[in-house]
């Protein structure tokens, strides 16, 4: 299945398989969206503000998955110099950065009508804002150099660093006090969500995960494509 | 297998992770008390430099049967089912706060046993559950 991301593999890649994935999208979507807005029963104390865990939670999800795959994939592309590990980073940086955004945002609307405030300077929000940080200087440096072996080294550090972060934001509820919450689904134990929001909160995130990877498709497609053009113009 | 660039890049790398997480593990260690969002009454009881001047947060459930209202003013207790605190607070608290749920409050200690509250923030714990099974949970419970 990997072998199908080597660059003259990527291209070839029929845009067919893309509109597939856009019509999987539309019905998990919909399906989604119908079930936790209007299927899902409300939270026995948050009311209808649960159902802003629906977008929030596979957001924090893709953002967190997001810079993992970019952290391993630099490793390898400091190592062994693989250039298409670099397109890989490249296209997955600004979803993962949309996706913290929106999770940060959605929290805070879900933390003023539940805890009574926007923002709290606790150790997830904190190290969740961090991420959003990582993820703003690894695309900020391929944009402001334009050499590329130099912007690839430094943004690639960049992403290696910031997998300390992750399980400092994973695990931040467990190992300090925060204001918030613990994991509801952990592979230990049972859920700590009704099945009635389980079900929905699964179909959303698979839902963001086939968009996240409709997106990162086309992104890392377009990134081959300019790679190789530069290369025929530096050729002449 | 690999060659000896290769080596030296996977040495590199590895001695570079080790001191950047050593760096990390120090900056945790200093900042421990910083990244702490509240105390719990036991933190408290056991705390032996306990300023009465800066402000702190102190986290717990609220204890059942012991908000009492005088006006704008509440009083409650805050507990970790081992240590209890008095919080006194006036204003307006948050939708979800209510007694046997969490609770965080933001202000300064009078003494170990009295907190007087300046902001209130109430804490979801990680239960998601409508509202007949809540009922039904309480039902057997009882």
């Amino acid at each position: 299945m990997f072998k199908n991301l080597f660059p003259n593999k990527i291209l070839s890649l029929s845009n067919k398989m893309i509109n597939n994935l856009v019509v999987l999208l539309i019905l998990v979507l919909i399906i989604g969206l119908i079930y936790s807005l209007l299927l899902s029963p409300a939270d026995y104390i948050q009311g209808d503000s649960v159902r802003i865990m629906y977008v929030h939670v596979p957001s924090s999800f893709i953002a967190l998955s997001c810079f993992g795959f970019m952290g391993i994939a630099s490793i390898f592309n400091l190592i062994f110099k693989i250039k298409f590990m670099s397109f890989l980073t490249k296209s997955l940086a600004p979803i993962g950065c949309v996706f913290s955004i929106i999770s940060i945002v959605t929290g805070s609307f879900w933390g003023k009508p539940t805890w009574g405030t926007w923002w709290v300077w606790d150790a997830r929000l904190t190290s969740m804002l961090i991420l959003l940080l990582f993820y703003v200087a690894y695309i900020l440096i391929w944009k402001l150099i334009d050499d590329f072996e130099k912007a690839n080294k430094i943004s690639s550090i960049i992403a290696i660093v910031g997998l300390f972060n992750l399980p400092v934001i994973k695990y931040s509820v467990d190992w300090w006090n925060t204001l918030h919450q613990t994991s509801s689904i952990t592979l230990t134990s049972a859920p700590t969500i009704h099945y009635t929001m389980l079900v929905p909160l699964i179909i959303m995130l698979f839902g963001m995960i086939i968009y996240a990877l409709i997106i990162f498709l086309m992104r890392y497609k377009t990134e081959v494509m300019k790679f190789k053009i530069d290369k025929k113009k530096n050729n002449k | 297998m690999l060659s000896k660039k290769v080596k030296s890049r996977i040495f590199f790398l590895i001695l570079f992770l080790l001191l950047v997480s050593v760096i990390i593990f120090f900056i945790f260690k200093s900042l421990e008390e910083n990244i702490v969002y509240f105390f719990s009454p036991t933190d408290i009881h056991n705390k032996t430099d306990i300023s009465f001047e800066k402000k702190i947060r102190i986290g717990g459930l609220v204890k059942i049967k012991s908000i009492t209202k005088n006006g704008e003013l509440i009083n409650f207790i805050i507990t970790d089912l081992k240590k209890e605190i008095v919080v006194s607070y006036s204003g307006l608290v948050p939708n979800l706060f209510s007694e046997g749920k969490g609770a965080v409050v933001e202000g300064k200690l009078k003494d170990k046993k009295y907190f007087i509250a300046d902001k209130i923030l109430a804490k979801h714990d990680e239960n998601y559950m409508p509202p007949e099974v809540n009922k039904a949970l309480e039902k057997s419970n009882n």
